[in-house]
């Protein structure tokens, strides 16, 4: 049974930098596993913390965010705006009981295909390092 | 890109039960040989709102955007979603397509099942087809939610700018400029010209360099169209695509041209590039432009063709002695107390042509540069055979000044090299150009013997071939292998150490002259232009253009666009047709006269807004702002023209008042709800 699991894990990602990455790793065939799908949104600024929290509150095994490196952000600044708010989800997660590896912001560029791959692997091993989702499990129980 | 979509629910407002149209790429085999597209089809049915859905071959080939088009009238789609490649290469084309079909094309979702699913999977057949099924939900959740948007005109600026004044800055200028466009010409050194302006002779013509950059120079220096400013550089950047606000700091150059002696009211005054300044000064110091080889004053020009002919004072070394104001006379050219000036520009597109400089091959310590006095770069051979160089093209080498009797020219150095140390990429015109510098050592040189250390000999281009064989039937000497290890002898001569691997086995050869064909690598200043500019970079440096192969001179930056080396080592012929085609594609925004920004820009729900202002701060660009609304409370109102659409206030407000059009809460949590909950009927 325990083979069987397979996480299921959301990746909110910026158009300009992790998608492109995310694509050049499409184009160089850098092969990854496919337990990740992928929501785009054109900054990662973008994205509001009940986003994730509602990512979670879905059952989510796991969460990434990525955007551009730090100075890189196509709109100067928005990595910065988000990397703070991403903190304070780590800190409600913790508060919460949730543990909060099952959460992870990275940076990758548009030529990073090679580091994307990196990192899907990274992220989908940590989660289940970890294991199913709690909240997925009460979700079950409770016939939501 | 100018849509003409009609509203879906054309004559009334009444909300319409979403009717979404599903189409399935097969991409040949790309995606359809790695996963089950007839799965993804069948299943695409079972949900919520999918009124049809189809599989195709190409979906972006005629029949398959026809089958949008028919499918839109015949259904009465309210959205579509095509599963394919990714947004970034054909959503403009399926956009298209749906507004073709009738619908406004902003109800067009992509689902990414190519470059994020089958190529990514192409041995996972189970997985990568949950994966796109799922994908597919996901943008189906995005499609039953999408509006009818309207992209919003905004008028362009009629001037252009273009960062870096060698060959492809300089051609891009002149093109623009007789295209009818002012053009702002920035280059940081005093004078425009370049890399190119540095090199004696170019392959495989054997033209001299100077001779067909010089009178280009001369051209874009005085004509009307140009506005040129060395000395220069960007200091900030504001705005977007047409409308463009750029910061130059001109730094102090201590001279005054004519024209501003002109407005300083100074009859008569001005520089004009006598030189009695410069053979009074005192200070002398490296001429960097001669890589040192060469001494200059502290009061100076580079070389004899400097465009614009105004001499530079160097404020690190002058010691303002005056001399050079008492022999400047009543010219009164020479201002010693002069400041940097700041001042901004409105242009409607932006150029960047920041060229290269050669990688630092002391750091690939075994072939001694800078270590042994007689290893010397490709650069510095240039100015050394170069007529108007600092040995007037008498080749010497530099321990003895003694003319060399056999030289050694090692290619890649610096160049395809995985080590760490150097650079993984071709450097693209060493082979080239050390052809040209084996020719020049036997042609000047009596007797003189040129061996060529290479691992391949790229000699790609129209006529390179030609040249390759010819520079071979004058007896140069073609070896085969990497050079392991450079050793200096007692009499200064060289031992370069190689291994020739067409005979498969080791050779050691003494020359009196080592050339290192240095890789190149993008200026210092390319990141600091890139990052104001907001220009991606690829792994290597170089500045990433918009699509490899088909938009190779634009960025993912509107407006901004790409000219020579900046973007990717080129030799002379492709870095001046790149020129010409940034200069053509910068100049149609202009010449259309208004561009449509996405119209992906924030809204303020005033029902919503209870006037925090903590918005304010997080917009980069200005766009927000504090006003009184009618009611009488003071509410957040965005300046949709400023705004960019990044949505980072939308992802920061509180009270959820902040609507990102076309990535609102709701769609984004529509998608992920359909990924977490399911979605089927």
């Amino acid at each position: 049974m325990a083979d069987e699991w397979k996480p299921k894990i959301i990746g909110i990602i910026c158009n300009w930098c992790s998608y492109a990455g995310a694509d050049g790793a499409g184009s160089a065939r850098t092969q990854y596993p496919p337990d990740v799908r992928i929501v785009r949104v054109m900054c990662t600024g973008r994205i509001d913390t009940l986003f994730v929290l509602k990512a979670f509150a879905d059952g989510a095994d796991g969460v990434l965010v990525s955007g551009c490196h730090f100075g890189d952000c196509h709109y100067l600044a928005g990595n910065y705006k988000a990397a703070k708010r991403m903190f304070l989800v780590k800190s409600v997660m913790q508060n919460m009981g949730l543990e909060h590896r099952r959460f992870r912001m990275t940076f990758v560029s548009a030529s990073e295909g090679a580091k994307w791959a990196v990192v899907i692997n990274d992220v989908i091993n940590t989660v289940k390092e970890i294991g199913p989702s709690p909240i997925a499990a009460e979700r079950k129980r409770r016939g939501l | 890109m100018v849509y003409s979509g009609k509203k879906a629910s054309e004559g009334g407002d009444a909300p319409v039960e979403p009717r979404i149209g599903v189409f399935i790429c097969h991409c040949g085999t790309n995606i359809a040989g790695s996963l089950d597209v007839v799965a993804v089809k069948e299943y695409a049915l079972t949900l919520p709102h999918v009124v049809v859905s189809e599989n195709y071959a190409y979906m972006c080939s005629t029949p398959g955007q026809n089958m949008i088009h028919d499918a839109i009238e015949k259904d009465h789609l309210t959205g579509v979603v095509v599963a394919a490649c990714t947004p970034r290469l054909h959503e403009p084309t399926f956009r298209t397509a749906t507004a073709n079909g009738g619908l406004n094309p902003f109800r067009f979702e992509m689902a990414n099942i190519r470059d994020q699913g089958s190529w990514v999977h192409m041995h996972d057949w189970d997985g990568g087809t949950e994966k796109a099924k799922d994908a597919v939900r996901i943008a189906v959740a995005k499609a039953t939610m999408l509006e009818d948007l309207y992209p919003m005109a905004v008028p362009v600026e009629h001037r252009a700018m273009v960062v870096g004044a060698g060959v492809a800055g300089i051609q891009t200028s002149m093109d623009l400029a007789k295209a009818g466009i002012e053009t702002y010409l920035i280059e940081k050194e005093p004078t425009i010209g370049g890399r190119m302006s540095q090199l004696d002779k170019t392959f495989p013509t054997l033209d001299c360099s100077q001779c067909i950059l010089s009178p280009k120079m001369a051209e874009a220096g005085r004509m009307p169209g140009i506005r040129l400013f060395t000395l220069a550089e960007v200091e900030s950047v504001e705005g977007y695509i047409g409308n463009f606000d750029v910061t130059i700091r001109r730094h102090a150059r201590g001279v005054l041209t004519p024209d501003e002696a002109a407005a300083k009211g100074i009859v008569g005054g001005g520089c004009t590039g006598c030189g009695d300044c410069s053979q009074v000064c005192p200070v002398v110091r490296p001429n960097t432009w001669e890589f040192g080889m060469a001494p200059r004053k502290a009061i100076y020009i580079q070389h004899a063709q400097v465009v614009p002919l105004i001499y530079t004072i160097d404020f690190d070394a002058c010691v303002k002695c005056g001399l050079c104001e008492t022999a400047c006379g009543t010219k009164k050219a020479i201002d010693l107390n002069m400041e940097d000036e700041l001042f901004t520009v409105k242009v409607g597109t932006v150029i960047l042509a920041t060229g290269y400089e050669t990688f630092p091959i002391e750091e690939k310590s075994e072939w001694g540069y800078k270590l042994y006095d007689n290893v010397i770069s490709s650069l510095e051979f240039e100015r050394l055979i170069c007529a108007s160089g600092p040995t007037i093209g008498h080749l010497v080498r530099p321990s003895d000044g003694e003319t060399p009797m056999s030289v050694g020219f090692v290619l890649c150095a610096g160049s395809r090299d995985n080590t760490g140390i150097g650079k993984p990429y071709c450097s693209r015109f060493c082979c080239m150009y050390s052809l040209k510098h084996a020719h020049q050592v036997i042609e000047k040189i009596p007797g003189c013997k040129a061996y060529l250390f290479y691992m391949d000999i790229r000699s790609f281009g129209k006529a390179y071939e030609e040249f390759y064989y010819r520079i071979q039937h004058e007896g140069a000497k073609f070896i085969r292998g990497r050079v392991a290890q450079i050793q200096e002898l007692p009499n200064k001569n060289l031992l370069v150490i190689a291994e020739d691997t067409l005979l498969g086995m080791p050779v050691e050869i003494e020359v009196d002259l080592v050339v290192l064909a240095a890789a190149v690598q993008p200026t210092a200043e390319t990141e600091v232009v890139r990052r104001l500019f907001g220009v991606s970079c690829s792994a290597d440096k170089w500045l990433l253009e918009a699509h490899p192969k088909l938009d190779p001179c634009g960025t993912t930056t509107a407006g901004v666009y790409l000219a020579g080396v900046c973007q990717g080592p080129k030799d002379i012929p492709d870095t001046v047709a790149q020129a010409e085609g940034a200069a053509s594609a910068a100049s149609i925004p202009i010449h259309s006269g208004q561009v449509e920004l996405e119209p992906y820009y924030a809204q303020c729900v005033e029902a919503l807004c209870a006037g925090c202002g903590m918005c304010v701060g997080q917009c980069p660009y200005s766009a927000l702002s504090m006003i009184v609304n009618d009611d009488g409370r003071t509410v957040m109102t965005v300046t949709a023209a400023k705004c960019k659409g990044c949505g980072t206030c939308g992802g920061f407000c509180p009270g959820g008042a902040i609507r990102m059009q076309h990535f609102t809460s709701p769609q984004i949590l529509a998608q992920i709800d359909a990924f977490f909950l399911g979605g089927e009927q």
